[in-house]
């Protein structure tokens, strides 16, 4: 039956991730083009090209590609993994923590302004330290840990006078005192398939910044509260990042709709880009029912 | 074994058995990122810097 479908893989770089996605789908003989998102274009008036597939899977570095190759496609009527408004809302901090508040989900205590005087005043109710984050942006890039009002006044107006327009959405959230960890959880459907610490001295413990990865138990707890997250984001393959809170306990810090699994694949054992090729093929074969 | 020059410092790299286009390589000599973007014969170049809104 897998021969029958055919599924595309939109793609910027081969990482190691695509390569095992690439080797899971030619290990099942599934018919797969590889779509580099460099290369191709949308004629909106001549979809069909498109509607050949029965599923495309978006892997792209960039998420403002990704975001509008899905939405095409969605447009188009192509079932994507993940659907253009899961890449919405994951890419977009902002949009991650409205959906998590909107559902309860526990979550860091965010607050977001849209000037530097009006961040300021935000921060000063926060209290000291605060992190501000860029609201689209990945791998702990250009997040600032801020410990003080001097560092807040230089950083806000760093961030209106250098940045693009998007660095004028202020998004605040409170430093959590996290045990030198996070966790990240896989998640693809409605199971969790594994977890990892992402261990650092560095107060970002992101892998992509020297965070090390160690395997986690998959607690009740834990396990509730990645489907939950992933759930109020609308489902898919995600990387569900919980941090413990000193005094919350477990919260969701952020969710990622084209995740790395460079670390925790091999230290798991799980085949994880076999599984997210079989769901793939599970959307494609109109089988999977969210 | 394919062998590429390195754009940057000219340095002779070995690419891997299984290397794909579209994979990163890094010159062993200069450290530069590299993007292979031929198989045969095999070639790099310079792979493009990292965008802001780039990652997972």
């Amino acid at each position: 039956m897998h021969k029958q479908l055919k599924i595309g893989v939109l793609f910027s770089r081969v990482r190691v991730e695509e390569k095992w996605i690439f080797g899971a789908m030619e290990k099942r003989g599934i018919n797969y083009d590889r779509l580099d998102d460099r290369a191709i274009h949308f004629d909106l008036n001549d979809p069909a090209p498109w509607q050949e597939y029965d599923a495309v899977l978006e892997r792209s570095l960039s998420y403002t590609s990704g975001l509008y190759a899905l939405r095409l496609l969605n447009a188009f009527g192509v079932p994507t993994v993940n659907s253009a408004s899961v890449a919405e809302i994951c890419g977009d901090k902002l949009m991650t923590s409205a959906a998590l508040a909107r559902d309860g989900v526990p979550q860091p205590h965010n607050a977001t302004a849209f000037t530097p005087e009006a961040a300021l005043e935000a921060i000063e109710a926060f209290g000291y330290p605060v992190v501000l984050k860029p609201v689209v942006g990945s791998w702990g890039r250009l997040l600032a840990k801020v410990n003080d009002r001097d560092a807040a006044e230089a950083v806000l107006e760093h961030k209106s006078t250098l940045g693009s327009v998007q660095h004028s959405v202020f998004y605040i959230q409170e430093f959590i005192e996290k045990p030198g960890r996070d966790i990240r959880a896989v998640v693809i459907g409605d199971r969790v398939l594994t977890a990892m610490y992402r261990k650092s001295e560095h107060w970002i413990t992101n892998t992509a910044r020297g965070g090390e990865g160690e395997l986690c138990p998959i607690t009740p707890e834990i396990e509730e509260l990645s489907l939950r997250a992933a759930r109020s984001v609308g489902g898919g393959v995600l990387a569900v990042d919980l941090v413990e809170h000193p005094e919350r306990g477990l919260i969701v810090n952020e969710i990622n709709h084209t995740m790395e699994f460079h670390t925790v694949q091999p230290l798991s054992g799980i085949d994880i880009a076999g599984e997210i090729v079989d769901y793939i093929v599970s959307v494609a074969s109109k089988e999977y029912v969210s | 074994m394919s062998t590429v020059t390195c754009p940057e410092c000219a340095a002779e790299i070995n690419l891997e058995e299984g290397t794909e286009i579209g994979e990163i390589i890094v010159c062993s000599d200069c450290g530069v990122d590299l993007e292979v973007i031929a198989l045969n014969p095999a070639s790099v170049q310079l792979a493009p810097r990292e965008e802001e809104d780039w990652g997972e």
